[in-house]
């Protein structure tokens, strides 16, 4: 493979970034990762909620201390725009007139009201590919309603699947319908670049975080075509197959998650955890038997594992060849072996909070890098950069529209 | 022209990931080849079936993740399998592989040989946990992957054990992971390339797009996001989940004016002033529970939809928690034109859910998934020059 020149694959392409809050904040940060040049635009006037927060240093509210916005935002350059001012509207115009690539997650309407929709800004650029983000889509009857993560995994149906089996349903407690929708806007963005390639025309995409949530459920959507069953609060069961779930360990609140799929390993696993008396039992003898009798398989498993940490239950499941792993939390995932060899978690030096540890890139290339390359942006810090190289401002300029509360 | 017309991906290997990465480049327009062993993905075992009868041609989940595919049969261990494999990905730009590293390797799909037979190859590698590192061997599944790297802890009772997420969402985002490397490589304009090989490991997309900003807010700030039963930790209360009269809602007040529109909605009760009630941090923390019960009897006389109606007109987040089959029959997503159908020659009209972004230009469509070893003849005979005599040996001996 021919040697490149050590810069990441989306390098060249640059991304005008008005995407905050997490989920807007998620499809920016993906494409800084994989090389491009991300301008995230924000303002004092209408702080990004990730800035907010208690301060972490100091008692005095400060924008550059919430760790969860230094993780989101790494790679990312910062300029602040008042876009309630005309100008700042009209300078952020501008901006994307030198990009390729807009993202925004307002309330739907929004960049309309301000003369920065799609035809508008696509009549004067007409390979803009342009990103609009929400809860459920720029049209149909639910439209711009407020929706947060909670709500889109509520009206998805993921949420009915999650609890325990039977049992009232507890939803995801995660923004997982964030996380979702933001990488599958990236998959949409690169979808529109590659078109844009081949025919220099851009184009506007339109991402329903409803419609992302669904689409990552369809063996269940299939099961309801198909036999007309309406699933209900999954648990951890698979089915057919047990033991298949989580069991206790000695030590605190510790897990370990078990995944058995044949007889072969039923057996395996009995031998390795010496439960010589789980393997002759006759309501554990074969899969339907383990599978009609679960939850007495869960209970007297649970009386093997607790007397081993999960890692210790791993390694001899692992050894016997049974698919097992610890439950970790945040701290474990930054001890554990693995994790650390892959160099998952990275250190970056932030200029108020100092070196900080946060995830890493969520993929490995092997001849374009990818990853972490600077810390998040502190607010407006490439103002003068930005306005000077690509708009021509000088810095008198910028002094000045800065007191006129434009660049603020 | 679909937006990836003409990109040619060969996709190897078990698992919803390969799959579904499959899946998304073949609905914009990719000619995605995926090679089956000869007696089918094992997912063409798994089901759902309709009328519950087990059928190759009729697995929901098969059919679902494949749509817009072609097929072939092969068995690619064996020196004439992998030079047939070798030979198609000589046509191919890209390369989708998938399952336990070793398995991966046994079919002669190793990074480092690759770069040499096909140096303009972009080879994409889909594991539990990636190609290096010391679980690299582990055995794993969906369960398994989740647990390590940090979302399992967050879902389930604190009293009880964690739950996982449903279905296998570790596939999917490792599937929608790999495809957004694949194109980003294929975009690559670094004077390089295109070729090289790409590592994505489920329990590490997990790690760092999901559960990676924990990490970081555990570190600097000392928040640990355990799980809490039906509401979420950290977050001003109500952020939950509450049953009703026909079932569950969320609410999800992260503005305090929202709360107080809440209030307002459900009689302004006197409650709601009381000094120990305003803290909302602190009414998640400690008086959940309490508040949980003082919203109940309003909540319990109204339906979910009510609910939301009622919700919506005073701008205060809800959502009613929707069966799978409402889901389905879901106004808003109908009039989005969200659902395709496609015929299956097998499995019939189908419903399926359409492309996950709606793109102006290049909207993207669903086409059915191919029967087992449905394009042998197009491909082996038609692209790669074999004569339709071959065939039959091919198959008696268990390579196709």
């Amino acid at each position: 493979m021919a040697a490149g020149n050590g810069r990441g694959p989306l390098a060249g392409i640059r991304v005008i970034d008005f995407g905050w809050v997490w989920a807007g904040g998620i499809p920016g940060q993906l494409l800084a990762d994989l090389g491009a040049e991300v301008i995230k635009v924000e303002s004092l006037k209408r702080l990004d909620y990730m800035r907010q927060g208690r301060p972490l240093k100091g008692t005095r509210p400060d924008p550059e201390q919430n760790p969860w916005f230094h993780a989101l935002n790494r790679n990312k350059l910062s300029v602040t725009l008042n876009l309630a001012h005309p100008a700042g509207v009209e300078l952020a115009r501008r901006l994307i007139l030198k990009g390729d690539v807009v993202i925004e997650n307002f309330t739907p309407g929004f960049m309309k009201r301000i003369g920065l929709d799609y035809p508008s800004l696509q009549r004067e650029k007409p390979d803009l590919v342009m990103l609009s983000m929400s809860g459920t889509g720029q049209f149909g009857p639910l439209a711009g309603i407020r929706s947060y993560a909670t709500i889109i995994a509520a009206l998805s149906g993921m949420d009915s699947l999650v609890g325990y089996p039977g049992e009232r349903v507890l939803g995801m407690q995660q923004p997982y319908a964030d996380a979702n929708a933001g990488i599958h806007a990236v998959f949409a963005i690169l979808v529109a670049l590659h078109h844009r390639r081949r025919t220099g025309r851009g184009q506007f995409i339109d991402l329903a975080q409803i419609e992302t949530g669904v689409g990552v459920m369809g063996e269940a959507l299939m099961e309801t075509l198909m036999t007309k069953r309406v699933p209900g609060t999954q648990g951890n069961d698979y089915p057919g197959f047990a033991p298949h779930g989580h069991y206790p360990c000695q030590g605190d609140d510790a897990w370990v998650a078990i995944a058995v799929r044949s007889d072969e390993e039923w057996g395996a696993l009995c031998r390795a955890l010496d439960a010589e008396a789980l393997l002759a039992d006759p309501r554990f003898e074969s899969a339907p038997d383990r599978w009609r009798h679960r939850r007495e398989l869960d209970r007297a498993l649970g009386e093997w594992t607790r007397r081993l940490t999960p890692y210790e239950v791993t390694v001899r499941l692992q050894q016997a060849g049974v698919a097992a792993a610890p439950i970790l939390g945040p701290a474990e995932l930054l001890a554990d072996p693995h994790f650390r060899a892959r160099g998952t978690f990275v250190e970056v030096e932030h200029p108020v909070l100092g070196t900080e540890v946060i995830y890493g890139a969520a993929w490995r290339m092997s001849r374009t890098p990818v990853g972490v390359r600077r810390h998040a942006p502190l607010l407006g810090e490439h103002n003068q950069e930005v306005f000077g190289r690509l708009l021509g401002l000088s810095l008198e300029e910028i002094h000045q529209l800065a007191q006129e509360e434009v660049i603020v | 022209m679909e937006a990836l017309e003409g990109l040619r991906v060969v996709e190897v290997g078990p698992g919803t990931g390969v799959a579904y990465c499959g899946k998304l480049l073949a609905d914009f327009g990719a000619e995605v080849l995926k090679v089956e062993p000869p007696e089918g993905d094992p997912s063409r075992r798994h089901g759902p079936f309709p009328e519950d009868l087990p059928h190759p041609e009729r697995s929901g989940l098969f059919l679902m993740l494949n749509t817009g595919k072609k097929g072939v049969t092969l068995r690619p261990e064996g020196p004439r399998g992998g030079a047939l494999l070798g030979a198609l990905l000589g046509q191919a730009q890209v390369l989708v592989a998938g399952g336990m590293p070793a398995e991966v390797e046994g079919w002669g799909l190793v990074a480092d040989r690759l770069e040499q037979t096909h140096p303009s190859l972009v080879a994409c590698f889909i594991t539990p946990f990636g190609m290096t590192g010391a679980y690299r061997d582990w055995r794993a599944t969906d369960l398994t992957t989740s647990a390590i790297s940090g979302v399992t802890r967050r879902i389930g009772s604190p009293e009880r054990e964690p739950l996982k997420l449903p279905l296998a969402q570790s596939g999917y985002q490792a599937g929608v992971a790999a495809a957004c490397a694949v194109l980003s490589a294929l975009l690559a304009g670094d004077g390089g390339g295109p070729g090289q090989w790409i590592d994505v490991a489920e329990a590490e997309v997990w790690a760092t797009v999901h559960a990676g900003f924990a990490v970081t807010r555990y570190l600097l700030a000392g928040h640990l996001e355990n799980r809490s039963g039906h509401r979420f930790v950290n977050q001003p209360y109500p952020h939950t989940l509450l049953p009703c009269k026909d079932g569950v809602v969320a609410l999800q007040c992260a503005e305090s004016r929202q709360w107080q529109r809440l209030l307002q909605l459900i009689g302004d009760p006197e409650w709601g002033r009381e000094p120990r009630y305003q803290d909302r941090l602190r009414n998640n923390r400690e008086y959940a529970d309490e508040l949980d019960e003082r919203l109940a009897p309003w909540l319990r006389e109204r339906t979910r939809e009510e609910i939301f109606v009622l919700c919506r007109e005073r701008d205060i987040p809800c959502g009613p928690v929707r069966t799978v089959a409402e889901v389905l029959d879901d106004p808003h997503l109908a009039e989005r034109g969200f659902f395709f159908e496609a015929d299956h020659p097998e499995a019939g009209r189908l419903r399926y859910p359409g492309p996950v972004c709606r793109l102006s230009e290049t909207p993207g469509r669903v086409r059915r998934a191919p029967l087992l070893g449905e394009h042998n003849e197009e491909i082996y005979c038609g692209r790669l020059g074999l004569g339709r005599d071959e065939l039959p040996a091919l198959r008696r001996a268990g390579v196709i």
